[in-house]
């Protein structure tokens, strides 16, 4: 097949404009990035504007320091790895057993899945349940009251049901039980599905802030995210909304920890991606093919 | 007679392996009761003057008061109004994004540099939500932001975009739109993946340019995945979320950033008001579930795709 030269500078020219589009989208967080490390004359004088100027680790020495940032730093290790072991097992518990069908009540159990995904309590009946069951404060409430979400047991059940069932007719005549099917049959060949959902419970974990703050009022309870937005927000906004935060004095080398404190928080997920990269690719496709 | 026995022991034994089965499904259906089917139903405390020492039991019953109280009130119009319009502004921008998106990653031969561009759109989807307020505020922050120290040598003024009302919507939008952009172009390039070469190569024979292989073989080989989006976007369309809002917002700015969802948090959560902000919970979902099935309904009629 021939290429027209009318065809090569059309490539020519998308490709650059693509490439533009992918510096627009990571030119924040460069910018966080080289203002981190800039002195703070220059950040606020506004001549950093793409690379480092004077560069000094001024503000991850004080990140480092601030034993706030610490505890939070392991709380969110914490939740994050607990949490997204027990979301996977949950989300297992349901997946396998919907996968089959012939399980009996398949269809009602199925029901009460997806319509959780159209209607659902909302934050303040939610809340008041884990109240009730004297989950504020402790660190089951974050853990165990959101364990699974609706369209990661679609997405694990769609994938099992691709499983062919001769594998586990051939366990089964070997002697295994279910549990050992699962084990040793579905999860090797789920790795990409695995490698999806542990993705996105893990990314929830590490990013959420909103229940971790409602729940969790024990500073040494809060995982990263809630005391980088006692940080970030309410260091910024300490002026505009009254003066929420009276722990910390608003000067200009607070501002320097902020974008320290992004860099600190927002590597491990970037770091995490090209890991599952490979498999994350195949598990997106999954989504497209909902059942 | 001996089959049949063997049959019952071939059922027996049936049960007894599928047993498992069962044994897993019981955490999980007490797990989906006590954390999502209990809050649900502690959604009657909308038609409740709710008191947190008595618990739903003993709280009076109010009837309609809590939605009289909320679409009667000061609040109603105003956080009713801006998530509609916030809500169709998201649906303008942010739903056809990520659909050209694709289909321009799509265009790309060097696929390097196509993984490179996937890659560089889809990593601001990792960020969270406190961060990019945190960037947001830094980079717009009057005293000390990069967009106001270049705005100043451009024009000289300075001007403080989160405290305005009028720039909330915008930066609401273009916030959206980079975090979910490249995460969301994921499943349409996937799609397009999936179609057949073949089909390109049969329309370049009859003389299709580039134009006509995008009407008539990409963009029909994506529609079910495009209105399977859009059923969900426009079911959506009235569930504006809070996790970003309240981190931005700011009372010199509720007028155009107040939505339904951050009214329900503030009357619940800070205000400890439960009844009111469950009302405005149910009231939400309804009007929700309405438009996704409605959006179903139409979508089955026009093109035979549809949720369920």
């Amino acid at each position: 097949m021939k290429i027209s030269k009318a065809e090569k500078i059309g490539n020519v020219i998308l490709t650059v404009f693509m490439l533009v589009i992918a510096f627009v989208c990571l030119y924040p967080l460069i910018y966080v990035f080289s203002a981190s490390i800039s002195s703070v004359e220059d950040v606020l004088k506004g001549t950093v504007v793409l690379l480092p100027k004077n560069v000094t680790f001024a503000a991850y020495k004080k990140v480092f320091e601030n034993p706030m940032i610490g505890t939070g730093y392991l709380n969110a290790i914490y939740y994050t790895v607990v949490g997204t072991l027990i979301q996977l097992f949950v989300t297992t518990l349901g997946a396998y057993p919907l996968s089959k069908p012939r399980l009996k009540g398949r269809r009602i159990i199925n029901f009460m899945v997806v319509f959780s995904m159209w209607f659902s309590g909302g934050m303040i009946p939610t809340y008041l349940t884990l109240v009730d069951y004297g989950m504020v404060n402790n660190r089951w409430g974050i853990l165990l009251g959101f364990a699974c979400t609706a369209y990661n047991v679609i997405i694990l059940r769609t994938f099992f049901t691709s499983v062919p069932m001769e594998l586990e007719e051939a366990a089964r005549i070997d002697g295994a039980g279910h549990w050992r099917t699962l084990w040793q049959i579905y999860l090797p060949l789920s790795k990409a599905a695995y490698a999806t959902l542990a993705l996105m419970y893990g990314i929830g974990r590490w990013n959420g802030y909103v229940w971790a703050m409602i729940l969790l009022n024990k500073e040494e309870l809060q995982p990263l995210q809630v005391i980088l937005k006692k940080i970030i927000v309410d260091t910024t906004f300490g002026g505009a909304t009254g003066g929420s935060g009276a722990d910390s004095v608003v000067n200009y080398s607070e501002q320097m920890i902020v974008y320290a404190v992004i860099v600190v928080s927002t590597l491990p997920m970037l770091v995490a991606y090209p890991f599952v990269q490979k498999y994350f690719k195949k598990g997106m496709m999954l989504g497209s093919v909902k059942g | 007679m001996r089959q049949q026995k063997s049959l019952i022991a071939g059922v027996r034994s049936t049960l007894r392996y599928d047993g498992a089965l069962y044994l897993m499904l019981v955490p999980f259906i007490i797990w989906y009761l006590m954390f999502v089917y209990r809050p649900m139903g502690g959604l009657v405390i909308a038609f409740q003057d709710y008191n947190l020492f008595e618990g739903i039991g003993g709280s009076q019953w109010v009837g309609l008061k809590n939605f009289k109280e909320f679409i009667g009130g000061p609040y109603f119009a105003r956080t009713f109004k801006n998530t509609a319009v916030i809500g169709i502004l998201t649906m303008l921008f942010c739903y056809p994004a990520p659909i050209i998106l694709a289909l321009l990653i799509n265009e790309i031969k060097n696929s390097k540099i196509k993984s490179v561009i996937q890659t560089s759109t889809f990593i601001p989807f990792f960020v969270s939500a406190v961060v990019v307020a945190g960037i947001v505020t830094n980079m717009l922050s009057p005293s000390t932001g990069i967009v106001n120290a270049i705005l100043e040598k451009l024009t000289g003024e300075r001007i403080y975009f989160l405290s305005e009302a009028k720039y909330f919507r915008p930066i609401y939008i273009m916030m959206t739109m980079w975090q979910n952009c490249g995460y969301n172009a994921i499943l349409y390039l996937s799609a397009l993946s999936a179609i057949d070469p073949q089909l390109y190569e049969a329309c370049i024979i009859d003389g299709g340019g580039k134009m006509r292989q995008i009407l008539h073989v990409t963009l029909p080989g994506i529609l079910p995945t495009i209105t399977i989006t859009l059923i969900t976007s426009l079911g959506g369309i009235l569930s504006v979320g809070y996790e970003t809002i309240i981190l931005l917002y700011q009372p010199s700015t509720y007028e155009t950033a107040d939505v339904l969802s951050t009214y329900m948090y503030r009357t619940g959560i800070q205000e400890g008001n439960y009844g009111i902000a469950s009302a405005v919970t149910i009231f939400n979902s309804i009007i929700s579930l309405v438009f996704v099935t409605g959006a179903n309904y139409i979508s089955r009629k026009v093109s035979e795709t549809s949720l369920w």
